[in-house]
């Protein structure tokens, strides 16, 4: 990685951001009652983007040099089976945060060689099995609920892997087109 | 805001013992990451602020008004629709679909929004076509809103 590409890319996200303040700033004009929540629920999801994004991204980039691709082939490779499943759902249930952050993730898992089948699995575990999200949906909706919605989700999560696996080729896939240089 | 903590503590902790072990490699990580973290960063604001000013105009009350009252087979496509054209904060949206059921929603039709909400993502779309390609995309979505439907009506018939 060179310092051009840093230079480059922090331009283009100040293009960016100027762009984005230009908006928000018609829409206090053009909708004030509405830019007021609008920057209120703006505000929840950037805390919580801020927290956990740059320590995914860190674990990414730590990720990529010490784990060999040969590892990541071995544990959620083609020939990982049912190990490879439940490790992926594993790995989706622990984190926080919106399903987009764990996009890259996944990008990354596909590049380094894992399962169409367990890339869909850890994304569906993070999206509807997070532990912490299920604790608090125990709070709100009643233990029988959050058990019956998770045990069913479980069912589909690795049933919607098992028919993506199925219906794609890995060759026919072109995935990370922001994180290739 | 514990569990982001302690990711945070794991993801510095990782850092200091891979500096441990070799600081060029640690130093090729935080670059990749610093690389990564702002090409990436335009696709997080730009879908923050998406979220933000779709939820404006169609604020909790909006949807309260379409998932409460008496559970048709509509209303739980509706719910599953509603829940994948929107993208709300699970702190939000919880407590809403409590709320829901509380005031005599279906737990049918509060099962196939939450499951579309948190499964299937129409503005993150362009993020996860970029990053897993179209084909990945388009079957995993797709997928998922039946699933979410099957799943709503299972927890219909147990509950």
């Amino acid at each position: 990685m060179k310092q051009e590409s840093i230079a480059d890319n922090l331009k283009k996200l100040a293009i960016f951001l100027a762009l984005t303040a230009v908006i928000l700033i018609l829409m206090r004009y053009l909708f004030p009652e509405q830019s007021a929540l609008s920057l209120e629920v703006m505000r929840d999801y950037s805390m919580e983007v801020a927290l956990i994004f740059p320590p995914v991204l860190l674990l990414m980039g730590l990720a990529d040099v010490w784990i060999p691709e040969d590892m990541v082939k071995q544990y959620l490779g083609k020939t990982s089976g049912w190990r490879g499943i439940l490790l992926s759902l594993f790995l989706g249930t622990l984190p926080t945060g919106p399903l987009f952050i764990a996009f890259p993730i996944a990008s990354e898992m596909l590049k380094k060689g894992a399962r169409i089948a367990n890339v869909v699995v850890f994304l569906g575990a993070w999206a509807s099995l997070k532990m912490p999200q299920i604790g608090v949906e125990i709070q709100f909706l009643g233990l029988e609920f959050a058990f019956y919605r998770a045990g069913l989700t479980f069912i589909a999560v690795i049933c919607i892997a098992l028919i993506t696996d199925k219906l794609l080729k890995r060759s026919e896939i072109s995935w990370g087109k922001i994180l290739k240089e | 805001m514990l569990v982001a903590l302690i990711i945070n503590i794991i993801a510095i902790g990782t850092l200091v013992y891979s500096f441990t072990q070799s600081s060029r490699k640690s130093i090729q990580a935080l670059k990749t990451a610093l690389v990564k973290g702002l090409k990436l960063a335009p696709w997080m604001v730009g879908i923050i602020v998406l979220i933000g000013i779709a939820l404006s105009f169609v604020p909790p009350e909006v949807i309260e008004r379409y998932l409460g009252g008496e559970m048709t087979i509509y209303q739980v496509v509706a719910a599953a629709l509603i829940g994948t054209v929107s993208m709300i904060p699970n702190l939000i949206t919880l407590p809403l679909a409590g709320s829901l059921i509380d005031s005599g929603a279906s737990y049918t039709t509060i099962a196939a929004f939450l499951t579309t909400l948190t499964m299937v993502g129409f503005v993150t779309m362009p993020l996860e076509i970029k990053l897993l390609g179209k084909k990945i995309t388009f079957w995993r979505n797709l997928l998922a809103f039946f699933f979410a439907i099957i799943i709503a009506v299972i927890i219909g018939v147990l509950m």
